[in-house]
């Protein structure tokens, strides 16, 4: 009993100090990417501003430029990673994230639809895309409800209609002209260019509800990994856990693909990124947020600054900076149950 | 044999998968037909039976079968031959019911090196893109594999899944980046990207023709390999399999199949991910009779549905990969809510 307890607290040591770690990261790339960008702000401008001691110009460089689209970069990522790490565990394969399951995909069809065929941008696609996805997930779920939600039916149900959504947005690109596929190819890619206040007030709102519900469930979720039965012993209440699970799951990735659209690979390669760092077998739900969000913020800096005048958008680089780093963890963990 | 759902005698049992199999090949010869027929120039049998053995350059009904519905009748054959069997084969080294044929990079790599052909070497045509399509693929899937051999235990189901995810993320990128900057190369990748069978030529049928006939008979051999590891590495390996030698060939089979497919017909999703699923729910659990179904129902499958996509969009055509998707996935989600869970 006490060698359970010793690594029991060996392992949330670790766990804190992983997320201490990834907490003063996400801090230093935010205050690097301030003091980035064509103003050519300092360091000390910029914290003065911050403070309330900025003039005119560095408070609208500042307040109305670059930290809009930080805090959206830091909660996109933050809402992307917590729910592919929710699905990760849920379904219990590494392989299940919102891109999988149909979220991102219906999200990508609502929104070639809305750019291509209605023409919208702005805050009016996001609120688009959003109702979009819901329906969307609402489909999958009632389509993976029988008696009961099983976590495989729904990815299941989910790779059925993403394959649908998918063909819908080839169908839209092929039929669209060549000037509105590229402006949704950059949407589809996902870009924090288009990020405004009032937008990210809206993704706000929906982070403060659902990120400390995800995060409050990070006890059910180590549970319902162990399978169903002993989570069921363990006192667990199976369904009821995963269907909230699977809800908020969906909610997190829906808002944020609403703002910035559908940013592949960080749902997918944040939990596991965060599960090695921790060393658990469990969902790691707040490092998994943490790396997310200085995922996204890194990427979204190298995007805008990496190639001189030119505006990427962040999903080009998301992938190119989080795949290599997930293919070292994957080569240097070599315990079972680490490295998979 | 492995237990069944329903245990049967293994005489019944055969006799009743034999059965089912004449029929599956039954549906396939009559949708190769239907392919030869269905078009925006309908022709009764015996006209395409007369094309097939008298081709003459004047006469029209000629030029359509054998210059046009043939090829891309065999290319569809073939590359539902390879998806359903690579599908097969992805799921049962993996051990991962999601695992899809274009999860070893196959897909991602072969895009990007059609892009690459593209934008730098200036290619346009549909028996153009195949080598680049096939040394990308091929290109991917080493870099996915080695990455996953890396470490003491070798290349883990999981960690081939992930490392194959990273990789094909990363190329995507990739593709995107060069895709911004070249309009061009949008303009003809957004048609590649879509999967079709329409204007390939017999060039692309004997291009792929060979490395699928190979990719097959490898894949068709593993069966008995795939039920070992299906029970787990330990049992398998007590069962006197070498679990490396049996990982490194179904990952030259996968790479043979899927790279070839998506050379000829574009990265067609989906097709390889569902037609295992779909041959499991018939036949139970032994791969061998698995690896048969998928490789008839998928060749069924794909060229059904490009048939259905010259008749919807009459003149017009839809694009193969779009019908697979609309077709294929209500089947599939119906498939999956009729019987309960699924497992591997």
């Amino acid at each position: 009993m006490s060698r359970v307890r010793a690594t029991r607290v060996a392992r949330r040591a670790r766990s804190v100090r992983v997320a201490v770690v990834l907490a003063v990261l996400l801090v230093l790339a935010c205050a690097t990417s301030l003091c980035l960008g064509d103003a050519g702000l300092s360091p000390a401008d910029v914290a003065r501003t911050l403070v309330g001691q900025g003039d005119a110009l560095t408070d609208f460089v500042v307040f109305d430029l670059s930290l809009p689209r930080l805090l959206t970069a830091v909660l996109v990522g933050a809402c992307l990673a917590l729910s592919g790490a929710i699905f990760q565990s849920v379904v219990r394969n590494p392989l299940a994230s919102p891109d999988i399951v149909g979220i991102t995909a219906s999200a990508s069809a609502a929104g070639v639809i809305g750019i291509v065929l209605l023409g919208l941008s702005g805050l009016v696609l996001s609120g688009f895309v959003l109702a979009g996805t819901v329906c969307a997930a609402v489909v999958i779920y009632l389509l993976a409800w029988r008696s009961g939600l099983s976590g495989y039916r729904f990815v299941l149900v989910g790779i059925g209609v993403a394959a649908i959504a998918s063909a819908v947005v080839s169908y839209v690109l092929t039929r669209s002209s060549l000037t509105d596929s590229r402006d949704a190819l950059v949407w589809l890619t996902g870009s924090l260019n288009g990020a405004t206040s009032e937008k990210l007030a809206v993704l706000a709102l929906g982070a403060a509800v659902l990120v400390p519900l995800a995060l409050a469930q990070a006890g059910a979720l180590e549970q319902l990994e162990l399978g169903d039965d002993t989570a069921a012993a363990l006192g667990t209440r199976v369904e009821r856990g995963r269907a909230l699970a699977v809800l908020t799951g969906v909610a997190l990735a829906a808002i944020a693909v609403a703002a910035a659209g559908p940013i592949v690979f960080v749902a997918l390669c944040c939990g596991q990124i965060a599960r090695r760092l921790v060393r658990s077998g469990a969902p790691a739900l707040v490092a998994s947020a943490l790396v997310g969000a200085l995922l996204l913020v890194v990427a979204d800096d190298l995007a805008q600054y990496a190639v001189p005048g030119t505006d990427y958008p962040v999903g080009v680089v998301t992938g190119i900076v989080g795949a290599p780093y997930l293919l070292w963890l994957l080569t240097r963990t070599n315990r079972a149950g680490q490295g998979g | 044999m492995p237990a069944q759902r329903a245990p049967l005698p293994s005489g019944v049992r055969r006799r009743r998968l034999v059965l089912g199999l004449v029929g599956c090949l039954l549906a396939l010869a009559a949708v190769l037909v239907l392919s030869l027929m269905v078009g925006a120039n309908a022709l009764p049998p015996s006209d395409v039976w007369h094309a097939l053995w008298h081709y003459s350059p004047d006469d029209q009904a000629s030029l359509i079968v054998v210059n046009s519905r043939l090829p891309r009748t065999l290319v569809g054959l073939l590359a539902g031959v390879a998806l359903g069997l690579a599908g097969t084969v992805m799921q049962g080294l993996t051990r991962n019911p999601l695992a899809d044929p274009g999860l070893l990079g196959v897909n991602a790599g072969a895009s990007l090196a059609v892009v690459l052909g593209i934008a730098v070497f200036g290619v346009t045509s549909a028996a153009g893109y195949v080598p680049f399509a096939f040394v990308g693929a091929a290109l991917a899937s080493v870099a996915v594999y080695s990455v996953a051999s890396l470490g003491r235990e070798g290349a883990t189901p999981v960690k081939l899944a992930l490392a194959g995810a990273a990789v094909s993320a990363a190329l995507g990128s990739l593709v995107t980046a060069v895709l911004l900057t070249d309009a061009q190369a949008l303009d003809q990748l957004r048609f590649w990207e879509v999967g079709a069978l329409a204007g390939r030529d017999m060039d692309v049928v004997r291009q792929v023709a060979v490395p699928i006939a190979v990719g097959a008979v490898v894949a068709l051999a593993l069966g008995r390999a795939l039920n070992g590891l299906a029970l787990g590495e330990d049992v398998a390996r007590a069962l006197g399999q070498r679990i490396g030698l049996v990982r490194v060939v179904a990952a030259v089979a996968i790479v043979l199949l899927c790279g070839s497919a998506t050379a000829a017909a574009g990265p067609i999703a989906f097709v390889g991910l569902i037609v295992p699923h779909a041959a499991r729910r018939v036949v139970g659990t032994d791969y061998r009779w698995i690896l048969v179904f998928s490789a008839v129902f998928a060749p069924t499958l794909l060229v059904a549905c490009d048939v259905i996509g010259r008749v919807v969009a009459y003149p017009g055509e839809l694009q193969v990969g779009i019908v697979t998707a609309v077709v294929g996935a209500p089947l599939f989600i119906a498939l999956v809510r009729r019987r309960g869970g699924v497992s591997l």
